[in-house]
């Protein structure tokens, strides 16, 4: 029985009228994964052995004390910590790293009776745009295994396109969700920036950081935020605001929606197939009933400075404890302090990492404080600012996820027009700490392109709607890609 | 040349909160080491800081306390530095802005008062330990990592060592009162740094500071400081200039050593902390702490010069602490003269608990214990002399004093019968006595009375005697 493409509704079906078990859902997705995987490379560590023991306890569970994602498989990025499974973050620093407690969403998805596979491959403490940075493995893109999934989030966009997953647990920096989401033909969702603990996720840059759901459609992505959501006691930051059930908002009713397209989200550098095929989504929302409209995000252009000295000065911060000293790497016969010091974290982290370290070093610095992080701190309050007056007429704002298609592996993009569009493209909604989601919306070349939805803090429901009406309404619903056979989409 | 001295005092105070103030971890010591800990004390990958409010109220109460105006939105800051002690490699602080500020406390030297101005007082959380231990290891024990800190930072408005001590006993008290924290700079829960310079009379400008450290009692404080302004003097004197540097108050030699030079700043890259927002302290809030305030030293010092009538030392004396001042109040609510009571607790009680090396609480004395004792004072049923008698077994044993005057058979004797037969026998057998006194020798009555005292085994009531033995050797 092949149960890895079924949606999560089909499966609890399936599994209330008992015409399969947890157990057989578990081994689906781990057959699954041992047919593809050789050629995805999305997992760092599968937990086959823990998740079949959990299943076969799971089956044990009366049907009535079942919620609606209970006995389903999700596999976890690799920055959230995981109570006895390795969390790496794509990191040698953390090559071993075998944590003590579970990431609050991971208590919850193991709460609403969910079955981890294991974890995921992301560029290394989740800093790119590729998944090439980790330290580890190169994930590829379901679709074309010669190109990127995307990243920071790879292994999780790339294991749930490939059916490896149903779900998954990406994090978004600056675009960490949405853009692998994008480039694998999935939803991923960025929750405003205080509706999912951040309690077990190894920091990057804690003002920007959110943990999200990746799924083949919209619904299941509903499904799982609705889980993980809500108010949790050791993050200060979450937002004790009520979380609904998503579900209810799948009504496919947007008549009357006011959809706000930035200028600047379809201008320069964005490749003329992504813009084709976001103008022709624009068409189905209008069929649809969405009123839209032509706007300006002013401030949109300054967003990838200011957010590169507030993630980098961040993660300088929050990166300065892997130190050698209580766990992670720790160098062979060092003779002091010092030596501990240098050397832990010169050969523990990555070129990348080591890069924004000192970028964002240098960005906090007594002599470059004022001049660089206050200013990024001003901009910030401004596009924070065009964000607001613009919810203030229009329900949701809605571009392209990325300016592009995925990259080929191993590429790099110099294209100064192309990287300036990817980054006014996703960073400005992490500054402002509102949600967006990206959902399938067509493809070029055999390989995806997401559309995304921004809307106003705490409007997840709302961009559920639109997102589930805009899928029923196309041919876009991310299908399984016949991994590793040749063939493309 | 004469200069003057200027030192701003940087106190640190440890909360007395249960738990730590940016994780659930207990908050005491004694514990083994690293027993005391959360996965947030130890900087464990993934972990958040939470926020003790307690630790908030404690820093509010403190602020208020000290005159200080209270932030009405306050934020953490994070200040990085590497050192095994520091598993973060920052500490969560207040930078920008403190949760009090301009504010200021009233000393008093040598008669004189003088307001000093607290610029700010912040929260912060502590470091772990480190201990270097044999074979060039050094252990880290993280127990203390995140207990909550107040800093108090004093404008450089202090001009000599007596402020400096004043100061910081005035500060200890205020504290104490409040009871956010213990102040105990033995134990390490008040430590104090001072920033010294000298500069000629007159002149405007502050001359270049030196930071003084180590500083283990209020005495090495004063001691300390001192000794500092003494090197700075040689240093200008013989033409030399001041460097800005931190030394340490070496204890043994009384003088200060360099420690570090200050020359390139520590850059700390302080950030506000992003994973504690803003914290909002409306009115409600303010008015909740300020509620939870007791009568502070100096409002309790001027009820007892004028109310109670007690000179101006006393009143200071007996306020210093908290647990005396409350004893005598409650010791006059139990029905003692106050000028008894502060006597009696100045003196013998005092002068006990410093032979004994002991605090209040840890004798069995009660303010009713005491004010039995000094009741019976007042009205005569026993001398002075007795009492000693009597504070002894109310301070060792406790109880009433009437009942321990009653089991001892310790009365006054008063009754003029019984002290004149015993004055007779005494003058029956020191004729020679009377013979000195009528030659002129007052000192024989001394003597006589002395007698008398000791046949009654001390009972008999002074004044009484003295005026009965007169009487009769004058009939002699």
């Amino acid at each position: 029985m092949t149960l890895f493409s079924k949606t999560a509704t089909e499966l609890q079906q399936l599994l209330h009228n008992r015409e399969v078990s947890v157990k057989e859902i578990t081994e689906d997705a781990f057959s699954r994964i041992a047919d593809v995987e050789g050629n995805v490379q999305a997992f760092l560590t599968v937990t086959e052995q823990e998740a079949k023991a959990q299943a076969d306890q799971l089956d044990n569970v009366p049907l009535e004390q079942r919620g609606p994602l209970f006995g389903l498989p999700i596999g976890i990025k690799d920055n959230i910590i995981t109570k006895g499974t390795k969390t790496t973050c794509g990191s040698k620093m953390l090559e071993d790293f075998v944590p003590v407690y579970d990431a609050t969403v991971v208590e919850r998805v193991k709460n609403a009776g969910m079955v981890s596979l294991g974890k995921l491959n992301m560029d290394e403490f989740a800093m790119g745009s590729t998944t090439e940075h980790s330290a580890f493995q190169v994930t590829r893109n379901p679709w074309n295994l010669d190109y990127v999934p995307g990243g920071s989030s790879g292994g999780s966009a790339a294991a749930v396109a490939s059916g490896e997953a149903l779900f998954s647990l990406g994090t978004d920096t600056g675009g960490s969700v949405r853009q692998p989401a994008a480039f694998c033909g999935v939803v991923g969702m960025k929750p405003t920036y205080g509706r999912v603990s951040r309690y077990g996720l190894v920091a990057f840059a804690s003002s920007l950081d959110q943990i999200g759901p990746l799924t083949r459609n919209v619904e299941d992505n509903a499904m799982l935020l609705s889980a993980i959501a809500g108010n949790d006691q050791h993050d200060f930051s979450s937002s004790s605001k009520e979380v609904s059930d998503y579900r209810k908002a799948l009504t496919g009713d947007i008549k009357g929606l006011k959809v706000a397209v930035p200028k600047e989200f379809l201008g320069q550098g964005v490749d003329e197939a992504v813009k084709a095929s976001v103008r022709e989504a624009l068409q189905v929302l209008e069929s649809l009933g969405a009123v839209i409209e032509e706007v300006d995000l002013p401030h949109a252009k300054y967003g990838a400075p200011s957010y590169y000295v507030i993630a980098c000065g961040e993660a300088s911060s929050n990166l300065a404890r892997f130190d050698g000293i209580r766990y992670g790497y720790r160098p062979e016969g060092v003779k002091n302090l010092e030596e501990l010091y240098f050397r832990s974290r010169s050969e523990g982290f990555g070129p990348e990492v080591k890069k924004r370290i000192l970028y964002g070093t240098y960005a906090l610095s007594a002599n470059q404080y004022e001049e660089v992080y206050v200013k990024a701190q001003k901009v910030r309050s401004l596009i924070s600012q065009d964000f607001a007056d613009l919810f203030q007429k229009y329900d949701v704002i809605v571009g392209p996820t990325s300016a592009t298609t995925a990259y080929k592996l191993g590429e790099t993009i110099f294209d100064p027009l192309t990287l300036y569009a990817n980054d006014i493209l996703t960073v400005p909604v992490n500054l402002a700490g509102v949600p967006a989601i990206s959902v399938p919306c067509g493809a070029s070349e055999g390989l995806p392109i997401g559309l995304q939805i921004i809307g106003d803090h705490f409007d997840e429901g709302l961009l559920y709607k639109v997102a589930h009406a805009f899928e029923q309404a196309t041919d876009f619903k991310a299908g399984t890609p016949l991994v590793g056979e040749g063939q493309n989409r | 040349m004469n200069f003057e001295t200027i030192v701003g005092l940087e106190v640190h105070v440890e909360l007395k909160t249960e738990t730590k103030i940016f994780s659930p971890a207990p908050a005491h010591f004694g514990a083994e080491p690293n027993m005391n800990i959360h996965v947030t004390d130890l900087a464990y990958p993934g972990t958040l800081p939470t926020m003790n409010k307690r630790a908030i109220d404690f820093g509010m109460k403190a602020s208020m306390a000290l005159n200080c105006e209270i932030a009405p939105v306050m934020n953490f800051d994070r200040k990085h530095y590497f050192y095994p002690d520091n598993p973060k490699a920052f500490q969560i602080s207040q930078d920008k802005r403190p949760v009090g500020s301009n504010g200021w406390i009233e000393i008093e030297v040598e008669g004189k008062k003088k307001k000093i101005r607290i610029e700010r007082v912040h929260l912060e959380e502590d470091a772990g330990k480190l201990t270097h231990a044999e074979g060039g290891y050094s252990l880290v024990d993280l127990n203390r990592q995140g207990t909550p800190l107040i800093e108090i930072v004093t404008e450089a408005d202090i001009r000599s060592p007596e402020e400096a001590y004043a100061f910081l006993e005035k500060l200890k008290a205020i504290i104490q009162y409040t009871g956010v924290s213990d102040v105990r700079m033995e134990e390490g829960s008040l430590r104090c740094d001072a920033n010294i310079s000298i500069r000629p009379f007159g002149q405007k400008e502050f001359g270049t500071k030196t930071e003084l450290k180590n500083l283990n009692s209020f005495n090495f404080v004063r001691r300390g400081i001192a000794n500092e302004v003494e090197r700075q003097e040689k240093v200008l004197l013989s033409g030399g200039k001041i460097v800005q540097e931190t030394r340490r108050y070496d204890e043994a030699t009384g003088q200060t050593v360099l420690m570090r030079v200050k020359g390139s700043a520590n850059d700390y890259r302080f950030i506000n902390e992003p994973d504690l927002s803003e914290i909002h302290i409306d009115q409600e809030w303010m008015d909740r702490v300020r509620a939870e305030i007791p009568e502070l030293p100096d409002a309790r010092k001027a009820r007892y010069v004028q109310e109670l009538d007690l000179p101006e030392y006393d009143a200071h004396v007996l306020t210093l602490t908290k647990e005396m001042s409350d004893f005598f109040d409650a010791t006059v609510k139990a029905g003692a003269d106050a000028k008894l009571a502060s006597n009696w607790l100045m003196g013998e009680v005092s002068a006990y608990l410093n032979a004994e090396q002991k605090e209040l609480h840890e004798t069995a004395l009660t303010p009713e214990g005491l004010a039995s004792m000094i009741k019976l004072i007042s009205d005569g049923t026993i001398s002075s002399k007795i009492a000693k008698k009597v504070f002894k077994e109310l301070i060792e044993n406790g109880g009433d004093a009437a009942e321990i005057v009653k089991a001892k058979g310790l009365v006054q004797i008063s009754d003029e019968g019984t002290l004149r037969a015993v004055i007779t026998e005494i003058l029956d057998a020191n004729e020679q006595s009377i013979e000195d006194y009528k030659n002129g020798k007052d000192r024989a009555v001394g003597f006589l009375v002395g007698q008398v005292m000791k046949a009654t085994k001390g009972q008999a009531n002074p004044p009484l005697v003295n005026k009965l033995l007169l009487e009769e050797i004058n009939k002699r």
